[in-house]
């Protein structure tokens, strides 16, 4: 399948001669919730204003449903909805104003029932005739929402969507971007909040110092990089790990009432066994145990970590993602 | 071409001018008037005419210029800084619309609002000076020529300036004192004859001239001079707006 985002050796140098990007490539598949995770600073506004023409590249190419959004710009631009992190709004336009002039933006023809639905959708239709200044965060937030899908696009960029809003929003903007995936929405959205990301894509692609660190499956990811833990409560504490034990991965926390094990899922025998059978050997007797599963949290902050360790000298590789 | 997305762009613009009504058409309308009740009915009708226009109607080009030219720089350079000062410009720049069509938006808000003004402000004199347009078609043609290029001019402007002070240095540093000093309120003729040569380097000269001229048959310099000014201003405007584009000066990193 052809992908709908297509990046190839995409770099930028600003003009101060900082380095945004670096060769990154990307494909991004039709219909999929694509998260792009990264700290602040390692490259993901401007990948995405790149794609959305907001930024020129220094070298490489994007293209978007196979149109060049450089050379093929309107036909590029006409599939792409962009919702920024900042709330950029003209403070004393309508909110029905504001939306229908992004429309006509965009080339489409007025659709006055398209416009009520949209808005109805989006919690706005009873706002449509306030300033956008006398609106919350939260709805201000949906009316960029609004904007962005005002001409229909098949592509949906979404800088930090939950930035800054309430518990309530965040939750309502995921399942909107789950209702957006179902219509047949491509969304690509940035965030440094990983539970969003655990919560909504499909894939997940690391970016860090301007490259693509790594873009997998996410549920793959977490099987495939994620760790387990057992935590033993011991009944009597103890001052440190016994002799006969000390070749095991073991960790004495909790001053010395809790033992951590840890071991890899991927593996066919975990060890848990051997480490209860060694452990009544010793005599060492425990009350309670629970498993803990690593987080996509987890695995990007090792990631990042990694990859800052690995920074100096690297100079970054051209590989497709 | 995006024919929706310069009327998107357009209509934007006419419909901040109907929110400030007052700002944008009301108060210059005013402050023009105030010279026609000063300069033209109570101190022009003890002042003698000039080449056989009486001085109340012989300033109304001038003026009519005056307003024009600042009031469609202000728009135009407004109409494209508040967006980046807003940030708003995002949406702009990711629209699948060419400068072309983008410029045609602004400018052509920014033109129709000064065109507006200035006919205003020509209705309004009539009620303080009686004045003749011996050649209405070229009076017309002056006025959207002027404010399409000025427009032009406040839109390079706009995308130059990043703060509020810059937005106003020209307007009111350059292009004001360039039009008093253009014979708004005199004949080039009366000045010294150095003066008289210094003055032609004043490119408003032409522009008033010209506009005069349409009203009256009179000039300081030939109509053809005149108009040939106006167009190599506006192909040095439309030269530097291609340029900004291109390199994406102060739009785009």
């Amino acid at each position: 399948m052809n992908p709908i985002i297509s990046v190839s050796n995409l770099s930028k140098t600003y003009s101060g001669g900082f380095t945004a990007l670096r060769e990154v490539n990307l494909d991004i598949h039709q219909g999929e919730i694509f998260a792009l995770l990264g700290p602040n600073g390692a490259g993901k506004t401007t990948l995405i204003s790149i794609v959305c023409g907001i930024v020129n590249a220094t070298a490489g190419t994007v293209k978007a449903d196979g149109h060049d959004v450089v050379q093929d710009y309107r036909a590029a631009r006409e599939k792409i909805g962009l919702v920024p992190q900042e709330l950029c709004t003209d403070s004393f336009e309508s909110v029905l104003a504001t939306v229908k002039f992004s429309r006509g933006l965009f080339g489409k023809a007025p659709d006055p029932a398209y416009i009520e639905r949209l808005l109805r959708q989006l919690s706005l239709w009873e706002k449509r005739d306030s300033r956008i200044m006398t609106l919350s965060g939260g709805m201000k937030r949906r009316l960029m929402i609004a904007k962005a899908l005002s001409h229909e696009p098949k592509i949906l960029f979404l800088d930090e969507p939950t930035a800054g809003v309430d518990v309530e929003l965040r939750k309502d903007m995921w399942s909107m971007v789950r209702q957006l995936r179902e219509s047949g929405v491509t969304v690509i959205l940035t965030t440094h909040y990983i539970e969003e990301a655990e919560e909504m894509a499909d894939r997940v692609g690391v970016i860090n110092h301007g490259r693509i660190i790594l873009v997998e499956e996410k549920n793959t990811l977490i099987k495939k990089m994620g760790s387990k833990e057992l935590l033993l409560q011991l009944s009597e504490p103890i001052k440190e790990i016994p002799g006969p034990l000390a070749d095991l991965p073991l960790e004495l926390t909790g001053d010395g009432y809790q033992l951590l094990y840890r071991f890899d899922i991927q593996e066919g025998d975990t060890g848990i066994t051997n480490l209860l059978r060694r452990l009544d050997q010793a005599a060492i007797d425990f009350r309670d145990l629970q498993t803990r599963e690593s987080s996509l949290e987890d695995i990007f902050v090792g990631l990042v970590r990694g990859a800052r360790q690995g920074i100096d000298g690297d100079t970054g590789d051209g590989e497709r993602r | 071409m995006n024919w929706y997305g310069i009327r998107a762009i357009y209509k934007f613009e006419m419909a901040r001018t109907w929110r400030t009504l007052m700002q944008s058409i009301a108060s210059p309308v005013l402050s023009t008037s105030l010279y026609f009740v000063v300069f033209g009915a109570a101190i022009g009708s003890r002042m003698g005419e000039i080449e056989g226009v009486s001085y109340g109607a012989f300033i109304i080009p001038g003026l009519i210029m005056l307003s024009l030219l600042s009031e469609s720089i202000s728009n135009a350079s407004f109409g494209i800084f508040f967006p980046k000062f807003s940030g708003t410009i995002y949406e702009v720049l990711s629209a699948p619309v060419s400068a072309f069509e983008i410029v045609t938006g602004y400018v052509g808000a920014a033109a129709t609002k000064s065109l507006v003004l200035g006919l205003l402000i020509l209705l309004t004199a009539r009620f303080f000076v009686d004045y003749q347009i011996l050649h209405p078609f070229w009076m017309l043609g002056f006025l959207v020529l002027t404010a399409v290029t000025f427009s032009m001019f406040g839109f390079i402007i706009g995308i130059w300036a990043d703060d509020f002070q810059k937005l106003q240095v020209i307007p009111l540093m350059v292009v004001t004192p360039l039009t008093f000093l253009g014979g708004a309120f005199y004949s080039i003729n009366m000045l010294p004859e150095f003066w008289q040569k210094v003055t032609l380097f004043n490119p408003v000269v032409y522009l008033i001239s010209g506009f005069r001229w349409s009203f009256f048959g009179i000039a300081d310099v030939n109509v053809g001079v005149s108009l040939a000014m106006i167009f190599l201003f506006l192909l040095l405007c439309l030269a530097g707006i291609w340029w900004i584009f291109r390199t994406g000066y102060r739009i785009k990193t």
